[in-house]
């Protein structure tokens, strides 16, 4: 066959790079193949930078694949007799392009610092509001109980049903009781590896009542795919009710014995 | 290190075995099998590789099944390991993944760019009879014997073959009440790594030495070839990050056999096993490991991107847009990449202040490489584009790193990285570097310089075909993925489908995994190709590229000695359509011209 029709066939390849990229990209959202719902404060910023370098790369991904198609389209051997351009570069063009990078990363850069400090630096002064401690392949829960304090004799435990109110500032601690697990709640834009010997602070506050997924997202060995939570937002009333429920039928199991250990400890 | 005798008396010898029984079986092993000889040993290391590329790629195929169809019977495999009837178990699963990583980075992606071509080119590109240490040489491709058994046999041992992933995160690594594959699966692995590790030393303290002592006359080092710019980078990278990947690995071994705790805390119980000694840090390893990992990303890709300069000029007939600022990209990507190993740590637990340094240096790592993609839409512009299926390989190489390059950056943005970290999103950003990106270099290296390893030229009609549906299989398998990420779809997951967040994503995995099934099938034209071509395929005779590097000027395949002259270099290595010349390529070797002198001079 012509060799002509060869290389534009060629280029057009390089161009479904760009078009079926972008579509891939548009299609998705529209079919509900998306970022999850967030419900939580911090979310939005997380998510608006997600947009915000998609818009940036996009861009570039766009422009850069489509100077190649044209370069392919338009240089190709069979399209002419001329002789290729002899050059070695350009010291101004490697300016601008060099310049012009290092200006937006940096710029980038420092204008996430603060979305992130959010997240993992400006912890809240509050006493934890739970305890998380990952365990192969179960979350275990611990709340303070009636003193408010973590670590008493009144703790209140339970597994993989983790509840909060919603509208307030959650503070978690964060343990790990046999390998490395990690805290992620797709839905508030929140991942927190659980290292065993640490205990690391993880703080949120959801601005939307409903129950959402815990997922492990760090290889904690055969059962990782199964180690699943549901963390609950309930409005502050419904889960004071709720914890009292929890801490009667937790009182109701407990042995005798125990229970008077417990008044003995006190 | 003697210079070759004439090419006819090479040619003759290497027939030798077939012809005549003059060759004692002592002879005949010292010059096939334990060959001192760079090209032979680049030519062990590339079937080797190819070989494994293969197990690699058949892993991949059963986690792709596990993750688009779980718990369903497997085909073919699940009669061969017959776990529960045919299904896989989900340690079977992670022992699958670990394993894919670690054959395709440790036994097939590193030897084959440092190894194969690295060993291959070298010398002859650099005008050299052979490297400066071939005895070194030929040990480093038999050191990575031990390291194939160990890896191999680590699927048969109890427990099956390591499954903490090929990071091998301690505790889930070093404790054997973790997972099944913890026990001597682990042990193996690690022992596998070690050779691994002494290969890659070997090579490359011989690839330095060689690159800086045994030039030809006249070969400076601005007048050096991008892939040997790369392979000379890559080698001091490796030199400088690898010891520390060593002792690590020496550390865990210690960890799991004389019950130490450097990755251990105190009162670890796993399992419900007795505690072992604590007193250790899990983030330890992950610090030590990343150390070296994170420059060997750039192991895993650089020798590509040379290559890829090298072939893309050859094919546009032009000379390479900005040669020193390809340089120095390079050599500040391997700078850069010894301070961004913290970016795989931003969940870690590490101290997120800590993170933002990382989050800056690889914010800024990401310029040389956006440097070098402009500079090779700058080497195509204006050319006289030949579209063979090297080049066609080497272009996949610049649009799909471009993809890589670009996802990138969602990570390295801390903020984001919360939400996309262990995700789909990360898994299509290194198969769009290492497969999309450091694969197709490998295959346009294959066939630009195939001729050269066997005398003969591969069929461009079926390369072009396997170029063709490779490209789409692969795109189709890999871009997906994003989108997977974008939902927040974590890897490593036997199956994902009960979480409420992702259950409606299983028809997308089905497509991937039609996909890829269609990316490994298709490699069987690729491996017919070659073996037809390395028999029947046309002799291609010294140049068949018309190219300028030094390589060419050797007879195809080299004799041992590699020239049968002094190659005297008057020129750099893209000297291609100089106004004046009565050719579009002068080679390095081809003697000064006046017009093409002058030429220069106003180019620059």
């Amino acid at each position: 066959m012509n060799r002509r029709i060869w290389g534009m066939a060629w280029a057009i390849l390089f161009l479904a790079v760009p078009v079926l990229g972008v579509a891939t990209f548009a299609v998705a959202p529209a079919i509900n193949v998306w970022l999850p719902k967030d419900v939580s404060i911090h979310g939005r910023d997380i998510d608006s930078l997600f947009y915000f370098i998609l818009a940036l790369t996009g861009v570039v991904f766009i422009a850069t694949e489509m100077v190649l198609f044209w370069f392919l389209w338009k240089y190709d051997a069979a399209a002419g007799e001329r002789r290729a351009t002899y050059i070695h570069g350009s010291h101004t063009l490697e300016v601008v392009w060099t310049i012009i990078p290092a200006a937006t990363l940096l710029f980038l850069a420092i204008y996430q610092m603060n979305a992130w400090a959010d997240v993992k630096m400006r912890r809240p002064d509050m006493p934890p509001t739970v305890e998380v401690v990952a365990r192969q392949f179960e979350w275990r829960l611990r709340y303070p109980g009636r003193d408010g304090v973590l670590g008493t004799q009144d703790d209140l435990h339970l597994v993989n049903d983790l509840q909060l109110p919603v509208d307030e500032d959650i503070l978690v601690q964060l343990k790990s009781m046999d390998v490395l697990h990690s805290f992620f709640l797709p839905n508030l834009r929140i991942k927190q590896d659980a290292v065993p010997g640490m205990r690391i602070p993880v703080w949120f506050k959801s601005t939307e009542t409903g129950s959402y997924d815990i997922v492990c997202a760090e290889l904690c060995g055969w059962g990782h795919y199964k180690m699943k939570g549901r963390i609950t937002f309930v409005p502050r009333s419904e889960f004071d009710r709720w914890l009292e429920r929890k801490y009667a039928e937790q009182e109701a199991t407990r042995p005798a014995g125990d229970a008077s250990g417990n008044l003995a400890a006190r | 290190m003697s210079i070759a005798p004439s090419p006819l008396a090479t040619e003759h010898a290497s027939k030798a075995p077939q012809e005549s029984h003059g060759l004692t079986l002592s002879q005949f092993l010292s010059t096939y099998v334990f060959s001192k000889d760079h090209k032979v040993i680049g030519i062990q290391f590339l079937f080797s590789t190819l070989v494994w590329f293969l197990v690699g790629g058949l892993l991949a195929l059963a986690v792709r099944w596990q993750v688009a169809w779980p718990w369903s019977d497997v085909p073919v495999l699940g009669k061969l390991f017959a776990q529960e009837g045919g299904q896989m178990s989900p340690e079977f699963y992670t022992m699958l993944f670990t394993m894919h990583a670690t054959v395709m980075i440790f036994l097939v992606i590193i030897p084959i760019l440092a190894g194969a071509f690295g060993n291959f080119l070298i010398p002859l590109m650099i005008g050299a009879d052979d490297m400066a240490f071939p005895t070194l040489n030929m040990l480093s491709y038999w050191f990575m014997w031990p390291a194939f058994i160990a890896f191999g046999a680590s699927f048969f041992v109890e427990g099956g073959a390591a499954s903490g992933g090929w990071t091998s995160y301690p505790p889930l690594s070093t404790n054997v009440a973790a997972s099944p594959g913890s026990g001597w699966g682990q042990t193996l692995w690690l022992v596998g790594l070690t050779f691994v590790g002494v290969s890659s030393m070997l090579g490359s303290v011989n690839y330095m030495t060689t690159i800086i002592l045994m030039r030809a006359p006249g070969m400076t080092m601005f007048r050096l070839p991008m892939t040997i710019w790369a392979m000379f980078i890559t080698a001091v990278l490796q030199a400088f990050a690898l010891p520390v990947l060593t002792a690590a690995g020496f550390m865990q071994l210690a960890d799991r056999t004389l019950g130490t705790g450097f990755f251990s805390p105190e009162g670890l119980i796993v399992n419900n096993a007795t505690p072992g000694a604590g007193g250790g840090q899990p983030l330890l390893w992950q610090h030590l490991f990343w150390f070296y990992s994170h420059p060997a990303v750039y192991i895993m890709i650089l020798p590509a991107m040379g290559m890829v300069s090298d072939i893309l000029t050859c094919f546009a007939r032009k000379p390479l847009f900005g040669y020193r600022p390809m340089v120095y990209s390079i050599a500040g990507i391997a700078g850069l990449g010894f301070i961004v190993w913290g970016h795989h740590m931003f969940m870690s637990g590490m101290n997120p202040a800590l993170g933002i340094t990382f989050m800056v240096s690889t914010m800024m790592i990401a310029l040389p490489s956006a440097v070098k993609t402009f500079n090779w839409l700058g080497t195509v512009w204006g050319g006289r584009i030949h579209f063979t299926t090297a080049m066609l390989f080497a272009l996949a190489f610049v649009s799909m790193f471009i993809i890589g390059g670009l996802s990138g950056i969602f990570m390295a943005a801390t903020p984001v990285d919360i939400f996309i970290h262990d995700t789909y999103f990360i898994v299509a950003h290194f198969h769009y570097v290492l497969f999309a990106g450091t694969a197709m270099g490998v295959w346009a290296g294959i066939y630009y310089w195939f001729p050269k390893m066997f005398g003969r030229t591969m069929n461009e009609f079926w390369g072009k075909v396997h170029f063709f549906l490779t490209f789409i299989f692969m795109n189709g398998t890999f871009f997906t993925m994003h989108i997977l990420g974008a939902v927040g779809f974590p890897r490593r997951l036997a199956d994902a489908y009960h979480y409420e967040t992702f259950h409606h994503l299983q028809p997308m995995n089905a497509f991937m995994t039609w996909c890829a099934i269609g990316m490994v099938a298709t490699q069987a034209i690729f491996a017919a190709n070659f073996f037809w071509s390395m028999f029947r395929g046309p002799i291609a005779g010294r140049n068949p590229w018309n190219a300028n590097t030094l390589e060419w000027t050797a007879p195809s395949p080299p004799g041992h000695g590699n020239f049968d002259f002094q190659p005297v270099v008057h020129r750099g290595p893209y000297e291609y359509s100089v106004p004046g010349a009565d050719k579009d390529h002068l080679m390095q070797t081809d003697p000064p011209n006046a017009a093409a002198a002058a030429a220069a001079l106003v180019a620059h």
